[in-house]
């Protein structure tokens, strides 16, 4: 099975009902991509397919063999760039597990509302479990790198 | 990822190295990597630096390296709490350092060099690692300082004492000399350490007391940090074990044909705690583990529900147990009162969740095993894997990685994860390295939850308005008892049972606390706060109720019985401030506030609370203040008391595992074990009093005010006093 992940295609030898999850990290090696749950509750696999945020972990193989897979290791823009700098400004992450798809979701976030509300943010991101509960950060930052990228 | 080489003995060259009481060395390390890449990542993934790969004999905590990066090692295991940070600022500190030259990886596994003062032995635990590290980490620091300012005086031929450090140069003014820290690191390890160095005033910290940003920030924003769950070696498998349905029950027999059977599956085996699959990867793994029957014997299980567990302990907190603390006359019960109230609580069984599940890298060879994983008390997991696998401690190595969270779960007296792992590589008998990973549904099924509780409480108003009688009754599994740290009991008292109830702040004349040591066969472990997470919703609300009681002020009601308490008077004074008092600024919302000391710590807390349509509580805001001493990263405390909050929030309001008929878990996945999402979150304001007494805990402290502070604030709005957490039942 074939599957393009950032932007390099791979040939997968693996059941069509695979998760993209597994691919991605036990055949791949991309390792920032998180198994958290298994069944799309908590976000920590959270990757881009043709640009909009999915759960990977509940992503079989043949449904992705003729899209674009991105993983936060192939991730970039400004909208990317804006939040990582606002995460580090106010030191987000404490264990830090969920929080590349966080970053992946707040990304899409921002790619699809420049100038989320707090109820936007809330909502893109009610998602994406952090057990720490960085919320009031998350929630913050995402606002300065709305802010950043507006000015 | 690769394998760190074992061709250096560890323990023979930290023996060789180790200092004096201070143990500090002075050493060249992190060959083979650059500058720029060190830059990259200013906290180090803890697997992948360790002494072995640093090549040459540095000591316990600090390495001053040729480009001039200073790497502190870290005996306390990072999963949030902050302690790469916190700890390698202590040694910055003393030492002069520049903020940017710091960076932070984990100890390896060694009692002697990196135990807990709290503990005796290597661990992290009890909001202890900077409390514990204070006074060591600023000694390791003061001394490196002392030996580099002595290499570059016999350098240069000044006297010593005209050498000043600031921000990681070493400069002498009369001689218009200086130099950075690495040019001086190789002399410097040359000289005996000297002993009994002054340590700074607190007046003269640049660091200490300021938000240094924190070393593991970078590579946990891009994905980059390495977790247990993220290492591959090569020739690796992946372990899924089958785990019995119930608590106590055994594999009675195995049906593993199909499973073998099955694409990727390398192996099957029996263990001690079930049947384990071994396959090229995860999801074959997991396929494997479907694929397999299981009869399981359930002769010693317990298969009790826990509705049954908690009538059993509703039944004997009827009368007084065990005594932990009393004064005056409790046993006079209601006699001479004028109004009197009786309140029973139950706190249900909780999983603590974290993120990453238990994960165990392990690859045992002839003669030593090396292991990495979220260890967190390593000394123990050491003895423990050495022991199955028939070596000795020191031939077990520990990396211990960075950890998706814990909240207790990952410290295990007895190590039954850790053992786990070493029946697996075993039973396995080859030597690969093997990654053992635990599901989510293992998870939340697998026990060690912080235990079920049912405390009843008697109290009463005099004729004068003033509290008189406080009489509680604890029920809950002992945590301590029948494990390592049993020792910690005394005359039969738990004290992790009572914590927090026995040592209430309050002055009541008439006042007892008694407990009963709940009985089931649920495997049971403390949960950020331990004792704490019950006892200060117990007190705190049923003080609230008292006061009402009393018609007195919830705020000026406590500060009157606080006289012998300061520092709890401290922080709520400094809370109502920072809330501007009680009442909500809207309509419709209502106030409530809690106060309480743990790890040596004190945190007060005002929530405002709403109703939602769907009649459960909405909360709006939290205000928190904290008096946790020296506060060395304000920041990190902030988020420490934001993050305890949030956790403790979600298990108010959501969290409770429940055995059903016949002892099954009923919950199995985030689904119907409801974490906290973020617009649940509240918006959090946290003023840290300041201090100059030493630092004490901020991991855990948070999380205890914040149920307590929403019930009462949800008693004010709905009249409904929560007596039976959590708040909202998901059936």
């Amino acid at each position: 099975m074939k599957i393009t992940v950032n932007g390099s295609s791979h040939e997968i030898d693996a059941p069509e009902d695979m998760p993209l999850l597994w691919a991605i990290r036990d055949r791949l090696k991309l390792t920032g991509t998180k198994y958290g749950c298994g069944v799309a509750q908590c976000g920590a696999c959270t990757v881009m397919v043709d640009g909009q945020p999915k759960r990977s972990c509940v992503t079989s193989l043949k449904f992705v063999t003729d899209a674009e897979i991105t993983t936060i290791e192939g991730m970039d823009g400004d909208e990317f760039q804006a939040i990582q700098n606002a995460w580090r400004a106010i030191d987000v992450p404490q264990c830090g597990f969920c929080q590349s798809g966080q970053v992946m979701t707040a990304t899409a976030l921002l790619k699809e509302k420049p100038a989320p509300s707090d109820t936007d943010i809330d909502n893109a991101l009610a998602g994406n479990i952090c057990r720490c509960a960085t919320y009031v950060r998350i929630r913050q930052a995402v606002r300065d790198a709305a802010d950043k990228l507006e000015a | 990822m690769s394998v760190i080489p074992k061709s250096l003995s560890r323990r023979d060259f930290l023996r060789n190295a180790a200092w004096g009481s201070a143990g500090l060395v002075i050493a060249m390390a992190l060959p083979g990597r650059g500058r720029a890449a060190a830059m990259d990542t200013t906290a180090i993934n803890s697997s992948v630096v360790s002494p072995e790969a640093a090549g040459f004999a540095p000591n316990a905590f600090v390495r001053i390296a040729p480009d001039n990066t200073v790497t502190v090692l870290i005996k306390h295991i990072e999963f949030g709490q902050g302690p790469f940070t916190g700890l390698s600022t202590l040694v910055a500190e003393e030492l002069d350092a520049d903020w940017s030259q710091m960076r932070a990886a984990s100890a390896p596994a060694d009692a002697e060099l990196y135990k807990n003062f709290a503990f005796g032995m290597q661990g992290t635990g009890g909001s202890t690692a900077i409390a514990n590290s204070y006074m060591q980490m600023r000694k390791a620091g003061a001394t490196a300082r002392a030996l580099l300012v002595r290499a570059a005086a016999e350098q240069w031929g000044v006297p010593a004492g005209e050498i000043t450090v600031d921000k990681g140069q070493i400069s002498h003014a009369g001689s218009g000399n200086s130099g950075a820290f690495g040019e001086f690191a190789e002399a410097a390890a040359q000289f005996d350490p000297p002993e009994d160095l002054p340590l700074k005033k607190a007046s003269e910290f640049k660091l200490i007391g300021t938000d240094v940003p924190k070393l593991d920030t970078n590579i946990k924003t891009n994905g980059q940090a390495l977790f247990t769950q993220d290492l591959h070696h090569d020739d690796m498998l992946t372990v899924i074990v089958a785990h019995a349905p119930q608590f106590g029950a055994t594999v009675k027999s195995v049906d593993a044909s199909a499973a073998k059977a099955t694409s990727g599956v390398v192996d099957v085996q029996q263990i001690p705690t079930g049947v384990a699959v071994y396959a090229q990867d995860t999801w074959s793994a997991l396929q494997g583990r479907r694929a397999l029957k299981v009869d399981w014997d359930t002769t010693n299980a317990e298969t009790r529900s826990t509705r049954e567990i908690t009538e059993d302990y509703r039944h004997r907190a009827q009368k007084p147990g065990k005594n932990a603390a009393s004064r005056g006359k409790p046993e006079q019960g209601r006699e001479g009162l004028a109004r009197t109230l009786t309140a029973e609580y139950t706190f249900p069984y909780l999983a603590h969740a974290p993120m990453e599940t238990l994960d165990c890298v392990i690859h045992a060879e002839d003669g030593a095993v090396e292991t990495w994983f979220g260890s967190q008390l390593q000394t123990g997991d050491q003895g423990t894997i050495a022991k199955i696998l028939g070596l000795e401690p020191a031939q077990v190595t520990i990396h211990t990685m960075y950890a998706g969270g814990s909240f207790g779960r990952r410290a295990q007296p007895g190590s039954p994860f850790a053992a786990e792992a070493a029946h697996v590589a075993k039973a396995h008998g080859k030597s690969r390295p093997l990654k053992l990973v635990w599901t989510r549904e293992d998870d939340i099924q697998g026990g060690w939850y912080r235990p079920l509780n049912v405390h009843r409480l008697s109290g009463g108003v005099d004729a004068d308005g003033n509290i008189a009688l406080w009489d509680q009754t604890i029920v809950g599994q002992s945590i301590f008892g029948g494990s390592a740290f049993a020792a910690m009991i005394k005359d039969g008292i738990d004290p992790s049972s009572v914590e927090g109830a026995e040592d209430l702040p309050y002055g009541i004349p008439n006042f007892r606390v008694s407990l009963h040591d709940g009985e089931a066969g649920v495997p049971i472990l403390w949960w950020r706060s331990v004792g704490h997470t019950h006892t200060a919703y117990s007190t705190e609300t049923f003080i609230d109720e008292l006061l009402e009681l009393a018609d007195k002020d919830p705020v000026e009601g406590r500060l009157a019985m606080l006289g012998e308490h300061p520092r709890h008077a401290g922080v709520l004074k400094a809370v109502v401030e920072l809330a501007d008092g009680l009442e909500p600024a809207e309509s419709g919302r209502a106030r409530g506030v809690a106060v309480h000391k743990s790890f040596g710590s004190y945190v007060a807390q005002i929530v405002e609370v709403s109703q939602n349509e769907d009649l459960t509580p909405k909360v709006h805001k939290v205000w928190c203040a904290v008096d946790c001493g020296v506060a060395v990263n304000p920041n990190v405390i902030r988020a420490q008391m934001e993050g305890g909050i949030g956790f403790g929030l979600g298990a108010a309001l959501y969290n409770e595992i429940t055995l059903e008929e016949g002892g099954r878990v009923a919950q199995a996945n985030f689904d119907r074990y409801r974490s906290l999402r973020i617009h649940e979150m509240p918006d959090v304001e946290v003023h840290i009093v300041k201090s100059d007494k030493d630092p004490t805990g901020v991991g855990e402290p948070g999380v205890p005010p914040i149920a307590p502070a929403l019930a009462n604030a949800w008693r004010r709005l709905t009249g409904d006093a929560v007596r039976d957490l959590p708040f909202v039942k998901i059936s």
